[in-house]
């Protein structure tokens, strides 16, 4: 499967992807879209790069390890659950403020838990790839 | 009380479990020292308790606590008469005594903050148990005796013995603690109690529920294997083979009493009736004889005290349930002397143990000479359980005597039944007291000199105890004996009994039990010869039983997991494949819920074209020539139905299933190659049929089942809500994605922790087939 010509786009591809991933996460509120799609896309993104150009350049791309992004998007959106209780109402509660950068923009930490449901299922679902994708040499 | 006692009780409570995190850094500092410290917790909690003496001897009860769980109605509440009050001074007393003398006894042991931690722990759980009210902290606390047990039996873990005798103690007492927890549950139904101080209020209820038979028979088997009633007995002389503070402590002076305790709070309400009256006598007394004459067959000074401990657990079974006031009294009297003579002799035990290198009686002699002290304290202790006066094992011999008495063949029975124990007791005392600190001088592994301050001082005070609280008997009998016997008995007794002996037939009792007791002390080699060649004749014990059992339940277990997990993936589909079908079809079928034949909707020409590549691909699956080339064709299905998705106005539902059918293809692509399968499919045409019935008939189901859901009258309540809330409460128009992370952010939670969890398994299966092995499990022994 390593042509030319998929080795060549599919760095651009893939970059693209995180991008519309990325875009597909924070619209989600309103539009379709959210952190498990966004995540989805950004896993396939990964996926489709290990495929074209082996799987070290995606671990060094990566930087850390899947797993270690997946948990920690586990401890975001718990931690983002945790914030409430500083408010006295219950775990998980979305708190809501609004900052004003040129525009006014929501922000809370509904989108810190999804931000979390995005890491979790890009880090277990590109680990699950990664460690497919290795060939059979140890 | 008042309000700002509660919470040093409470404190009491939860202190040993503080000492027991602050035992490892102080053992770390202080060395074996530290045991003068963490003796202030137990001496503080002594402290405290005896400051209630007063208001229980003045027949009061105190109880406190606190509301755990509102909506369970679940407390944290506990429960102070005479019966709880003098377990925790005992648990709390010789607890002191015995931290401290652990500090001398493991002097110099790697791991001795563990080991300080866990007697902490237990005297904690212990504590819990004994003043416990609700029945929720009652089994809690219970359990954890026998956790902590477990952990301390089996403290020196690499020995193949310690572990078993853990395991064992575990499983007897744990199974036990299963039974206490359904007979609470039965008690609570049957009364509508849940707390023992409503319990105990609550008079005749239990006794004449329909379900007191069951009740009882589950509260037994948890007292019965907490207490080591004859036949399960077995595990207490195993769990010697725990540190001898270990033994003093919790397998002779307190957890092993818990099943009493439990027997003698229970008296009140269960207590008084035929059955009570029949079992817990035959069982206790069967349980004093074979333990007896099981101790006359022990060389080793530790066990010959375990199996007496087994045989004056018996002794407390069988007094409890002979039901006069007297023979209560009689209980409560031996219970305490029992506590401080047998923690005394077994300090002795691992002093001797400690300073010579061995405990076996036949190897030691005359080294009284060379550690007097443990020699005073261990005659004085002797003696006590002798029951010679003025000590208090005197005291409650006499009261055992005149509690039983003539009056009947049963009582006669009982009475000849004690008689015999008493007396096998005396000599078994007498002959681990004398006989390695009297006669001809033997060579021991070390030689013997008496032992450091923290070594005698627990044994020494213990039986000083025995003495003191015999000769100011009046004082003991005010604070201790008559409140615990008024608790047990559900009414007002006062003891009265003291040590100047007056002419009776309980004298003359006392006086055979010395007489025969004399007697089997001089003629004690010649009656382990003979237990020996009867026990060998007999061959079978319940601690062989115990293993057998063991085995069993692993090759039963072996045999099921053999059938139910053979290893073979494509079974387990098929079974799970058609259970799904099961599932769906036979109740739909048996309610007769089949969903009516559907109204024919017209379809746009677009929609018919999307079905028709769906089934193409249904079509290239089935007839593809590879793998490969059959998952490929799966996917087309999957975008067919993702666009039908997007059709009908669930543009999240379609992108997640573009998203998914994406992966699913590159993923089982990548597995295929990894597999190294055939390319082509080589069932033979059985399976294939097989195959092809189960699937078609889970595809029926659930085609049937979303045919019948959608006939069913919609409730929008839901709908509506998320409609008309979603972007007032939680600031987002689409629906979808604010219950997938707000409304619903809880369920999301789980579901990503699953995502994660499932993801580092498949990473991990993955590993193993890329040839790394794993760690190898650890055999079983």
């Amino acid at each position: 499967m390593r042509t030319l010509i998929f080795r060549t786009t599919a760095p651009y591809l893939a970059s693209l992807m995180v991008l519309f991933s990325i875009f597909v996460l924070l619209r989600g509120h309103n539009e379709p879209g959210g952190g498990f799609i966004g995540g989805l896309i950004a896993a396939s993104a990964f996926a489709i790069y290990g495929i074209a150009c082996g799987v070290s350049p995606v671990r060094r791309a990566l930087y850390f390890h899947p797993t270690a992004i997946s948990g920690f998007g586990l401890l975001v959106s718990a931690c983002s659950g945790l914030l409430s209780l500083f408010e006295g109402v219950p775990f998980l509660t979305g708190i809501w403020t609004e900052i004003n950068v040129g525009v006014p923009v929501d922000i809370s930490t509904v989108i810190a838990f999804d931000i979390g449901v995005y890491l979790v299922v890009v880090g277990s679902i590109t680990s699950i790839a990664l460690a497919l994708e290795e060939r059979e040499h140890a | 009380m008042a309000a700002d006692g509660q919470w040093l009780t409470f404190l009491a409570l939860i202190l040993p479990f503080l000492g027991a995190a602050a035992a490892p850094p102080l053992v770390r500092a202080f060395g074996h020292n530290a045991a003068w410290i963490l003796a202030l917790v137990p001496a503080f909690l002594f402290y405290h308790f005896a400051g209630f003496l007063g208001i229980i001897a003045g027949g009061q009860a105190v109880s406190g606590g606190y509301r755990w769980i509102e909506s369970l109605s679940v407390d944290f509440s506990w429960y102070l008469d005479g019966l709880s009050l003098t377990f925790a001074l005992l648990i709390s007393g010789i607890g002191t005594l015995i931290v401290l003398y652990s500090g001398g006894y493991l002097k110099d042991h790697p791991h001795l903050g563990r080991f300080f931690s866990f007697i902490l722990m237990f005297m904690g759980a212990m504590q819990g148990l004994v003043v416990a009210d609700s029945f929720l902290m009652l089994f809690v606390f219970w359990e954890l005796t026998s956790i902590a047990s477990f952990l301390l039996i089996g403290f020196d873990h690499r020995r193949e013995a310690a572990r078993r005798a853990a395991l064992q103690a575990l499983i007897v007492t744990g199974a036990g603690g299963l039974a206490l927890l359904a007979g609470l549950l039965v008690i609570t139904l049957a009364t509508g109690a849940n707390s023992l101080s409503a319990l105990l209020q609550s008079g005749d209820a239990l006794r004449q529920a329909p379900l007191y038979l069951t009740a009882l028979l589950l509260v037994l088997g948890g007292a019965f294997t907490k207490s080591a009633q004859f036949p399960l007995h077995f595990w207490l002389p195993n769990a010697m083979e725990a540190p001898t503070p270990v033994s003093a402590y919790l397998h002779s002076a307190t957890m092993v009493k818990a099943g009493v305790y439990l027997l003698m709070r229970l008296n009140p309400v269960m207590g008084d009736t035929v059955l009570w009256e029949t079992i817990l006598p035959i069982f206790g007394g069967t349980t004093l004889i074979v333990g007896t004459l099981l101790a006359l067959r022990q060389t080793d000074l530790k066990l010959m005290l375990a199996y007496t401990t087994v045989a004056s657990l018996g002794l407390l079974v069988m007094l409890t349930g002979f039901g006069s006031e007297i023979a209560i009294e009689a209980a409560v009297l031996y219970l305490v002397a029992h506590s401080m003579f047998k923690g005394a002799l077994f300090m002795v035990a691992g002093s001797v143990d400690h300073e010579t290198g061995t405990r076996d009686i036949t190897k030691l002699g005359g080294i009284g000479r060379a550690m007097p002290i443990t020699f005073a304290a261990a005659v004085l202790a002797a003696l006590s359980m002798g029951g010679l006066p003025p000590f208090f094992g005197f005291l409650a011999k006499e009261e055992i005597y005149a509690g039983l008495g003539f009056g009947s063949n049963w009582s006669t029975l009982v009475t000849l039944v004690a008689l015999l124990g008493n007396a096998l007791m005396f000599a078994i005392g007498f002959a681990v007291a004398l006989k390695p600190f009297t006669g001809r001088f033997i060579a021991t592994p070390k030689t013997a000199h008496e032992g450091p301050v923290l070594l005698w001082l627990g044994p020494v005070v213990l039986a000083l105890c025995g003495l003191l609280t015999a000769i100011f008997s009046e004082i003991s009998h005010r604070f201790i004996s008559t409140p615990m016997a008024s608790a047990v008995a559900g009414e007002s007794v006062s003891v009265s009994i003291s040590v100047i002996p007056h002419v009776g037939l309980p004298l003359l009792l006392s006086l055979a039990t010395i007489g025969l007791g004399i007697i089997l002390y001089l003629a004690i080699d010649r009656g382990r010869a003979a237990m020996a060649s009867l026990l060998a004749a007999i061959g079978w014990g319940p601690d062989r039983g115990f293993d057998q059992f063991v085995r069993g339940a692993v090759r039963i277990s072996a045999a099921i997991t053999a059938i139910v997990q053979n290893g073979r993936l494509d079974i387990y589909m098929t079974v799970t494949f058609i259970f799904l079908a099961a599932a769906l079809l036979v109740p739909m079928i048996g309610f007769g819920e089949l969903p009516e034949m559907p109204a024919f909707v017209a379809m746009h020409f677009y929609e018919a074209t999307i079905l028709v590549i769906a089934i193409i691909g249904l079509a290239a699956v089935v007839y593809a020539r590879d793998r490969l080339t059959a998952i490929v064709s799966l996917g087309i299905q999957g975008f067919a139905v993702a666009l039908l998705f997007m059709l009908l106005g669930a543009p999240d539902l379609s992108f997640t299933q573009f998203m998914v059918e994406t992966l699913s293809v590159v993923i089982l692509a990548l597995v295929m190659t990894r597999l190294r399968l055939s390319p082509a499919d080589h069932r033979p045409l059985g399976q294939k049929t097989l195959d092809f019935s189960v699937a078609s008939l889970c595809g029926a189901a659930l085609g049937l089942l979303l045919l019948r859901i959608t006939q069913v009258p919609f409730d929008p309540v839901l709908s509506e809500f998320f409609a008309a809330n979603s972007r007032v409460i939680a600031h987002g128009r689409n629906i979808v994605n604010v219950i997938i992370v707000d409304f619903r952010g809880l369920d999301t939670l789980g579901e990503i922790a699953v995502v994660m969890i499932a993801g580092l398994a498949i990473l991990a299966l993955v590993r193993i087939r890329a040839g790394r092995p794993a760690d190898k499990p650890v055999k079983e022994a």
